[in-house]
C-alpha cells in the first residue's frame, strides 16, 4: 500500500465515522465538534487529490466561520435537541433497512461501474500541472464560468434578503440614537430661557 | 480560455436575463433607500420590468449558445420565458389588492418574485447541468422565503419550513443524479452528454443518474409520487403566493424537464419514457381521486395542479416533436386558467376574511353572478369540455400520445379526466344550486380586469388565440429537434 492510499483510507474512515457521530451524539455541541473533524478530514482528502486551494478554503470557510457560527447558535438557542432526537433512534431500524437496501442496489450497480475512463484528459478544463490551483480557478471563474458564478451571486443575494425578511423586526417604542436628528437640533428647539420670579418658582 | 464578455453585442441572447437582474437590483436599492415601505410602487415597477423583459424577448429575439455552453437561447426558451414572465407578472398584480391581509405589504415580496423569475429564466435557458442547478436553486430559495413571508401566520411558516426541508432533499437527489451523469459521460453540457450517449453504450450507472435527476425534477413539478408537499404548501402559503407557485415555477420546471430529456437523453428515450409515463399516470389518477375529499379550496387547486402536471406529462411521454408542442400549448393554457382561478378566489372577501373552503362559495351565483359565471367557465375548462381552452390543451397532448401508440396512457388519461369532473362540477353545483350564506365585499378593479381578459381568451380560444398559439408552440418545439 502506498503512502497516499494509506492516508486516503485514514482520512475517509475518520470522516465517515465523525459524520455518523454528528447525527448520533446526544450533545449538540459534540455534534458540531464532530462536524469540524469531518470537515478537516475532507480537507485532507482534497489535499491528497492535489486540490490544495479547495482544502484550505474548506478549513478557512467551513471550519473557521460556518462551524464556529453553528457552535454559537447551538449554545445560544435553548433548543431541546435531545428531545428532538428522541424519536430518531426509535425509527432508526427502518432507516437502516432502507439504507441497506439502497446500498445493496448501489453495489449491484457498482458491478458495472466504470467512470468515463478518459474523464480527466477529455475534461472541458484540462488540469495543467504547471499551474497552481488558485491561479487555475481564477482563470476560469470569471471567464468560462462567469454565468454560473453570477448566478451563485444571485442565490446569495436571495439568501441575504430572505434572512432579513424572515427575521428582522422593527420594535415599536424602542429609543434609538439618530445622529442626523442630534446634529440638526438647534439651540432654539432644545432650550427655553425662562425668567423666574423670586419666591414663586416654576408653574405648569 | 474564451470569454463572451469581450463584446457586449455577443451577449444578445442573454439580454433579457441581464435586464431583469440589473432592474431587480435597482428596485431593491430603491426599496431599501425609500423612507417608507413603498411595496405598491415597487410591485408595479416590477410588473413593468417583467413586461419590458417579455417585450425584449418577443421583439428582439436572438439565438445562440453563450458562456461556453452554459446558456442557450432558442425558440423553445423564448416561448417558455414569455410564459414564465407572464405568470410572474400576473401573480404580482394578484397580490396587490389583498397585500396587507396576507402579510405581503413588504417590498421584498416583489423583489423575491423577480429574483425567482430570474432563476426560472436561467432554468429555461440552462444548457449545462451546473447552470441548471444554479437556476433551480435561485428559484427554489426565493420560493421558500416567499412561502414563509407572512411570518405572523403559523401555517405560512410551517408551509415555508416544509417546503424548504423537502426542497433541499430533492435538490440533493438532483445533484446526486447530476454527479452520476457526469461521472458516466464525462460531460456536464447537455448536448455533449447526448453525443456521448449516441456513440457509447448505455451503462446502468447512467440510468441511475437519470432516475435521480428525474426524481429531483419531478419534485419541482409536484408529480406523483413526489407531490406530498404540494397540498400543505398551497394551503399554508398566502393565497397570492399560492397563485404564483401554481403558475410560473411549474412552467419553468416543465421546460427544464423537457430540455433535459429531449436534448441530453434523446438517445435513451426508452429509458426515460417509462419514468415519465409512470409519473404521468400516477399524477392523473391520484389527483383525480384525492381531490374528491378536499373541502379547502386551495388544497383542491393543489390536487388539480398535480393532475394537470400529469396531463402535460402525457404529451412529453410520447417523446416526439408534436408531444413537446402539445406540452407547450398545455402549459400556456394551464397558466392562464390558474391565474384566472386565483383572481376569482382573491376577489371573494367576506367580513371574516378571504374565502378558503368550497362550502363558502354557496349561492355565489346570486350574490356575485359575474365571479360565479367566471368560475363555472374555469371549472368546465379545467375538466376539459369543448369549446373552452382546457379541451384543446388536453386534445393536443392526447393526440401526441395516440400518434406515439401510447393508447393505454391516453385511455387512462381520459378516464382520470372524467373522474376529476366530479370535484370540479361540485364547485359549480355549490355556487349555483346552494343557498347563499355569506356576503362579499366589492371586487377590486384589477382583479375584474384580469378575470375578464383571461376569461375572454379561455372562452374564445379556438377563434382568437388558438391558431397563433399553436404556431408559436410549433416553432418552439421545432427548435429542440
Amino acid at each position: 500500500m502506498t503512502l497516499p492510499l494509506f492516508f486516503f483510507y485514514v482520512f475517509s474512515t475518520i470522516a465517515v465515522i465523525s459524520a455518523l457521530m454528528v447525527i448520533s451524539s446526544r450533545n449538540p455541541v459534540h455534534s458540531v465538534l464532530f462536524l469540524i473533524l469531518c470537515f478537516v478530514n475532507s480537507a485532507g482528502i482534497f489535499m491528497l487529490a492535489g486540490a490544495e486551494f479547495l482544502a484550505l478554503i474548506l478549513i478557512v470557510v467551513y471550519v473557521g466561520a460556518v462551524a464556529v457560527l453553528f457552535l454559537f447558535v447551538v449554545m445560544m438557542l435553548d433548543v431541546d435537541f435531545a428531545g428532538l432526537r428522541h424519536g430518531m433512534l426509535q425509527y432508526a431500524p427502518i432507516g437502516v433497512i432502507v439504507g441497506l437496501i439502497l446500498l445493496v442496489e448501489l453495489l449491484l450497480v457498482a458491478g458495472g461501474f466504470a467512470i468515463a475512463p478518459d474523464i480527466a484528459s477529455s475534461s472541458v478544463v484540462p488540469i495543467n500541472p504547471g499551474i497552481d490551483n488558485t491561479r487555475a480557478l481564477g482563470q476560469v471563474l470569471y471567464t468560462r464560468y462567469v454565468f454560473v458564478f453570477q448566478g451563485a451571486g444571485a442565490v446569495l443575494l436571495v439568501a441575504m434578503i430572505g434572512a432579513i425578511v424572515l427575521t428582522l423586526r422593527h420594535k415599536q417604542g424602542v429609543k434609538r440614537q439618530d445622529a442626523g436628528v442630534q446634529a440638526n437640533r438647534r439651540v432654539e428647539d432644545a432650550m427655553e430661557v425662562v425668567k423666574v420670579k423670586s419666591g414663586e418658582g416654576l408653574r405648569g | 480560455m474564451t470569454s463572451d464578455l469581450l463584446s457586449f453585442s455577443a451577449l444578445a441572447p442573454a439580454y433579457p436575463e441581464m435586464v431583469l437582474a440589473i432592474g431587480t437590483v435597482v428596485l431593491l436599492l430603491v426599496g431599501v433607500l425609500a423612507k417608507r415601505d413603498q411595496y405598491r410602487a415597487i410591485a408595479i415597477a416590477g410588473v413593468v420590468l417583467l413586461a419590458a423583459v417579455a417585450l425584449l424577448i418577443l421583439f428582439q429575439p436572438a439565438d445562440g449558445v453563450l458562456f461556453n455552453g452554459a446558456f442557450i437561447g432558442d425558440g423553445f426558451a423564448r416561448y417558455m420565458k414569455v410564459l414564465v414572465l407572464g405568470g410572474s407578472a400576473f401573480a404580482l398584480i394578484l397580490a396587490l389588492p389583498s397585500a396587507a391581509e396576507n402579510g405581503l405589504d413588504k417590498f421584498e415580496y416583489a423583489i423575491l418574485v423577480l429574483l425567482a423569475t430570474l432563476g426560472m429564466m436561467m432554468m429555461v435557458s440552462a444548457n449545462d447541468l451546473m447552470s441548471l442547478y444554479v437556476g433551480l436553486e435561485l428559484q427554489s430559495l426565493a420560493l421558500y422565503v416567499v412561502a414563509a413571508i407572512h411570518r405572523e401566520n403559523a401555517k405560512a411558516t410551517e408551509a415555508g419550513l416544509k417546503f424548504f426541508v423537502l426542497g433541499a432533499l430533492s435538490s440533493g437527489m438532483l445533484l446526486y443524479g447530476a454527479s452520476l451523469v457526469y461521472g458516466f459521460t464525462g460531460h456536464t453540457q447537455l448536448d455533449e452528454i447526448a453525443k456521448v450517449l449516441i456513440y457509447g453504450e448505455r451503462s446502468i450507472g447512467l440510468v441511475f443518474g437519470l432516475v435521480f435527476l428525474l426524481a429531483g425534477l419531478a419534485f419541482k413539478l409536484s408529480a406523483v409520487p413526489f407531490h406530498m408537499w404540494t397540498p400543505d404548501v398551497y394551503e399554508g402559503a398566502p393565497t397570492p403566493v399560492t397563485a404564483f407557485f401554481a403558475s410560473a415555477p411549474k412552467v419553468a420546471a416543465m421546460a427544464l424537464t423537457i430540455r433535459v430529456v429531449m436534448e441530453s437523453f434523446a438517445p435513451v428515450t426508452h429509458d426515460w419514457q417509462q419514468i415519465i409515463i409512470f409519473l404521468s399516470i400516477a399524477s392523473m389518477v391520484l389527483a383525480a381521486f384525492a381531490a374528491i375529499g378536499q373541502k379547502n379550496l386551495k388544497r383542491l387547486i393543489a390536487y388539480s395542479s398535480i393532475g394537470h402536471v400529469g396531463f402535460a406529462l402525457v404529451g412529453l411521454s410520447s417523446g416526439t416533436e408534436i408531444g413537446v408542442e402539445g406540452v407547450a400549448i398545455y402549459m400556456a393554457i394551464y397558466v392562464t386558467m390558474t391565474i384566472s382561478l386565483f383572481a376569482c378566489i382573491l376577489s371573494l372577501k367576506t367580513e371574516t376574511g378571504y374565502v378558503e373552503t368550497v362550502d363558502e362559495l354557496a349561492g355565489l351565483a346570486q350574490t356575485r353572478p359575474f365571479v360565479a359565471a367566471m368560475m363555472a367557465v374555469l371549472m368546465f375548462s379545467l375538466v376539459g369540455l369543448p369549446p373552452l381552452a382546457g379541451f384543446f390543451a388536453k386534445w393536443h397532448v392526447f393526440l401526441a400520445a395516440i400518434q406515439a401508440n401510447l393508447f393505454a396512457l391516453a385511455v387512462i388519461g381520459v378516464l382520470a379526466s372524467a373522474v376529476s369532473a366530479f370535484y370540479y362540477l361540485r364547485v359549480v353545483k355549490t355556487m349555483y344550486f346552494d343557498a347563499p350564506v355569506l356576503r362579499f365585499a366589492a371586487v377590486p378593479g384589477e382583479l375584474n380586469t384580469i378575470m375578464a381578459i383571461t376569461g375572454f381568451f379561455i372562452v374564445t380560444y379556438y377563434v382568437t388565440v388558438g391558431a397563433p398559439l399553436a404556431n408559436f408552440a410549433h416553432n418552439a418545439a421545432g427548435s429542440l429537434f
